[in-house]
C-alpha cells in the first residue's frame, strides 16, 4: 500500500472519529501553545532588558555608591549613601588622571512633586551636568538641553521626560511654560524623546543603575545639579550615580581600571573588597539581568514541557483506545491483505497527523496569545520562528513517539484474533 | 456477465489447490485442551465446489481460518497451490490472502464508515492497484452482484442480503482462484440466500475454487462434493 493510500486511510479515520481526534489534539494544542508563550515571555523579557541597557548610552560605565560583599549584599542604601561625591566625579573627569574617559555626568536625584497649575505629578528630579545628554545618548523631541553656564549659575530650567510631559501638560507643548517644584518655578526648555523602553522594572533586580533610584527614563525632570541641590536643600554633595562614557569600546576596561584605582585612592581604601562604590558596565548589567530571567524561563519551560508530556500521553491513550475500538477493522484489513507494516504505518501516520495538526494549531494559538499579551501585562513576548518550528517538530515527534506503541500493538494482532473479538 | 472474470485455464483442472496432511489445531484453555482440528487430511482441486457441513463446534470455522491463512495450525502440513504456508511470515501470508483468496463471512464484516464501493476496493488497495483502476474494477464487481446503483451507500443503508452481496463483490474483485465462505447465508432469508448461492454458482461456472461452510443441507446440495466434519475430523 502506497503512502497516499495510507495517508487517506489515516485521514478517513481522523475524520470519522472527529470528537476523539479533537480531544486528542487538545492536549498537544495546550502543551505547544504554553511552550510558545512561556519561551516567548522569557525571550521578550530579555529583549526588553537588552534594549533598556543599550538605551543607557554607549561605552558606558555606571558608578554608584555602596559596596557589595558576598555575605551582606549591598551595604548602604542608594541616595542615603554619601560615599560618592561631586568631587569624585570631578576627579574622574580629569583627563590627566583618567585618560580613557570621554565625558562624565554626575547625577543626584530626589523624588519631588511637580505642579503645573492644578495638575500634580510625583516624579524624579534628576540633577546633573550638561554632559548628561551625550553620555546617556538621549535626543530631544523639542527645545534644547541646558548648558554648562546654566549649570554653573544654577539656572531654574528643566528638561522633562516624555511621560512627565503627557502627565503634566496633557499634550500641549510645554517648552517655555513653567512647572513648580517646592515653590521654585522651573522654566521647561526641552523635552526628551522617549527612550523606547517600557520601564525600569526589569532592571530593579540589578544592584546598580540609574533606574534603581526608582525613576523611569521617560518620567523625570532633568535639571542642573546646582539647581537640584538648592531645591532638595542639602548641603552635601552626595551623588546617586556617576555616568562615565569611555572614549571607545576598546578602552572601556582600561577606563574601568582607572576609575577603580582612582576612587580607591581618593577614598583611602587599600583592599578592593572594601570598596564603598561599585562600577557596572552594560555587559555586567545584562548578564545579571539575564541570569535572573533565565531561571524563570527554565522554570516556565519546565512546566510547559510537563504539559506537553501529558499531551503526548493523551495521544497514546487515545491511540490505544482507537486500536481497541477498531480491532475488528484491523482484523478485516489483515484478512484482505494488509501486512503488519501497513497497519503499523496507518496508525503511526494517524498519530503523527494528530500531533502535527495539534502542533500547528497550538503554535498559532501561542502566537495569538503572544500578540495579545503585551497589551495586558505590559511585557513584550518575542516569538522566534526557530522556537515555533521546534515546537511543531516536538508535537510531530510526540505523535510519532507515543503512536509507536499502539501502532505495533495493532500490527501484532493475528487476523483471526482481531476478527473474532467483540 | 462472465466476461469480467477471466476463466482459469480449464486444462489445469484436477490439479490440487489445497492439500491438508494431518492438520491439527489445539486450543489450550487452562488445563483443558480443545482439539478443534484433530488431524485433518483433505485435498481440494482447482475449480472444485466443496461444501463442509457438521454440527456446531465440530471445527468448521477453524478449518476455514486455517485454509484462509487467517490462523496458523498447531500441527500438520498445509500446501496452498503446492506451497507450504507454515513457513511463511505474516507479511507473506497477507500477500497470499490478498492474491489468492476471497473471503465471505457470516457477519459480512464490512467497514461501517465506508461506502459499498470503497469497501469493495479495499483488497485492491492492499494489492497496490492504482486508484482509477480500483474504482473501475470495484464498480464492475458491484455490477456483477447487481448493486452498482448502491455503490455510494454505506453498509447501514443496505439490507442484510445486499450487504452480503457487497461482501461477495469484495471477495471476487481481486479475481482470486479460491473463494472461502463461512456460513455466508447464515444471517439471510431464503430469497437473499438464493441470490448469494446464485452468485457462487456463476463463480463456480467461471472456474473458481469454492469452499462453502454451512449448517444447512439444502445449501450444501449446491456443491459438487460434501465434506462432513465431526469432532475436529473429516469423515
Ligand atoms: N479461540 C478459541 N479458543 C478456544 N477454543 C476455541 C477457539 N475457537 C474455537 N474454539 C473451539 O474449537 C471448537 C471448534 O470451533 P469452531 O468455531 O471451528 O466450530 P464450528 O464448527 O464453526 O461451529 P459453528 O457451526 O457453531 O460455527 C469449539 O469447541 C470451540 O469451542
Ligand atoms: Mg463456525
Amino acid at each position: 500500500m502506497g503512502f497516499t493510500e495510507t495517508l487517506w486511510t489515516a485521514l478517513d479515520a481522523i475524520r470519522n472519529h472527529r470528537m476523539r481526534s479533537i480531544l486528542t489534539m487538545l492536549g498537544i494544542v495546550i502543551g505547544i501553545s504554553s511552550v510558545v508563550v512561556t519561551v516567548g515571555l522569557g525571550q521578550g523579557a530579555q529583549d526588553d532588558v537588552r534594549k533598556e541597557i543599550a538605551s543607557l548610552g554607549s561605552n558606558l560605565l555606571i558608578v554608584s555608591p555602596g559596596s557589595s560583599t558576598s555575605s551582606t549584599g549591598t551595604r548602604g542604601g542608594f541616595g542615603s549613601s554619601t560615599t560618592l561625591t561631586l568631587s569624585d566625579a570631578d576627579s574622574i573627569a580629569d583627563s590627566s588622571v583618567v585618560p580613557d574617559v570621554k565625558r562624565v555626568a554626575p547625577v543626584a536625584s530626589t523624588s519631588v512633586s511637580l505642579v503645573n497649575g492644578s495638575t500634580n505629578w510625583t516624579s524624579q528630579l534628576v540633577g546633573t551636568t550638561s554632559a548628561w545628554q551625550q553620555v546617556r545618548n538621549r535626543t530631544l523631541s523639542a527645545g534644547r538641553f541646558f548648558t554648562a553656564a546654566e549649570v554653573a549659575s544654577g539656572a531654574n530650567v528643566t528638561v522633562l521626560g516624555s511621560d512627565t510631559v503627557s502627565e503634566l501638560f496633557s499634550g500641549q507643548s510645554p517648552v517655555g511654560q513653567t512647572v513648580t517644584v517646592d515653590g521654585q518655578q522651573l522654566t521647561v526648555i526641552g523635552v526628551l524623546k522617549s527612550s523606547g523602553t517600557s520601564s525600569t522594572s526589569s532592571l530593579t533586580g540589578s544592584s546598580s543603575s540609574s533606574s534603581s533610584t526608582g525613576s523611569s527614563d521617560d518620567d523625570q525632570a532633568v535639571v542642573p545639579i546646582t539647581t537640584e541641590q538648592r531645591i532638595s536643600g542639602t548641603t552635601s554633595t552626595a551623588l546617586s550615580t556617576v555616568y562615565v562614557e569611555a572614549k571607545s569600546s576598546a578602552t572601556l576596561s582600561a577606563a574601568y581600571q582607572e576609575i577603580d584605582s582612582l576612587l580607591l585612592n581618593l577614598h583611602s581604601i587599600t583592599s578592593s573588597s572594601d570598596a564603598d562604590f561599585q562600577i557596572a558596565t552594560q555587559d555586567s548589567l545584562l548578564s545579571a539581568a539575564n541570569s535572573t530571567n533565565k531561571t524563570l524561563t527554565v522554570l516556565l519551560a519546565g512546566v510547559a514541557a510537563i504539559s506537553l508530556l501529558v499531551g503526548g500521553i493523551g495521544v497514546m491513550n487515545i491511540m490505544l483506545v482507537s486500536v481497541t475500538e477498531r480491532i475488528k477493522e484491523i482484523g478485516l484489513r489483515k484478512a484482505l491483505g494488509a501486512t503488519p507494516s501497513a497497519i503499523r504505518r496507518q496508525f503511526l501516520l494517524e498519530a503523527s497527523i494528530l500531533g502535527l495538526l495539534g502542533g500547528m494549531i497550538g503554535a498559532a494559538l501561542g502566537v495569538g496569545i503572544a500578540m495579545a499579551l503585551p497589551s495586558l501585562i505590559s511585557q513584550s513576548v518575542t516569538v522566534s520562528p526557530v522556537a515555533l518550528g521546534a515546537a511543531v517538530g516536538v508535537a510531530l515527534g510526540l505523535g510519532v513517539g507515543f503512536g509507536v506503541y499502539p501502532a505495533s500493538r495493532a500490527a501484532a494482532l493475528t487476523p483471526i484474533q482481531a476478527l473474532r473479538s467483540e | 456477465m462472465t466476461t469480467t472474470l477471466a476463466a482459469p485455464d480449464r486444462s489445469a483442472l484436477g490439479r490440487p489447490t489445497i492439500e491438508l496432511h494431518d492438520v491439527r489445531k489445539t486450543y489450550v484453555m487452562g488445563t483443558q485442551e480443545v482439539h478443534a482440528l484433530a488431524g485433518v487430511d483433505a485435498r481440494i482441486d482447482e475449480g472444485e465446489y466443496v461444501a463442509v457441513i457438521g454440527p456446531s463446534g465440530s471445527g468448521k470455522s477453524t478449518l476455514m481460518n486455517v485454509l484462509g491463512c487467517l490462523d496458523i495450525p498447531t500441527g500438520g502440513q498445509y500446501l496452498l497451490d503446492g506451497e507450504d504456508v507454515s513457513h511463511m511470515n505474516e507479511a507473506q501470508l497477507a500477500d497470499v490472502r490478498n492474491r489468492k483468496i476471497g473471503f465471505v463471512f457470516q457477519q459480512f464484516h464490512l467497514l461501517a464508515t465506508m461506502s459499498a464501493q470503497r469497501n469493495v476496493e479495499l483488497p485492491l488497495v492492499y494489492a497496490g492497484v492504482p486508484a482509477h483502476e480500483r474504482h473501475e474494477r470495484s464498480l464492475r464487481a458491484l455490477e456483477r452482484v447487481g448493486l452498482v446503483e448502491r455503490a455510494d451507500h454505506r453498509p447501514n443503508e443496505l439490507s442484510g442480503g445486499q450487504q452480503q452481496r457487497v461482501a461477495v463483490a469484495r471477495a471476487l474483485v481481486t479475481e482470486p482462484a479460491m473463494i472461502l465462505a463461512d456460513e455466508p447465508t447464515g444471517n439471510l432469508d431464503s430469497s437473499s440466500t438464493e441470490d448469494v448461492l446464485g452468485l457462487f454458482r456463476e463463480l463456480h461456472a467461471a472456474g473458481r475454487t469454492i469452499v462453502l461452510i454451512t449448517h444447512e443441507h439444502e445449501v450444501a446440495e449446491e456443491a459438487d462434493r460434501i465434506l462432513v466434519m465431526k469432532d475436529g475430523e473429516l469423515t
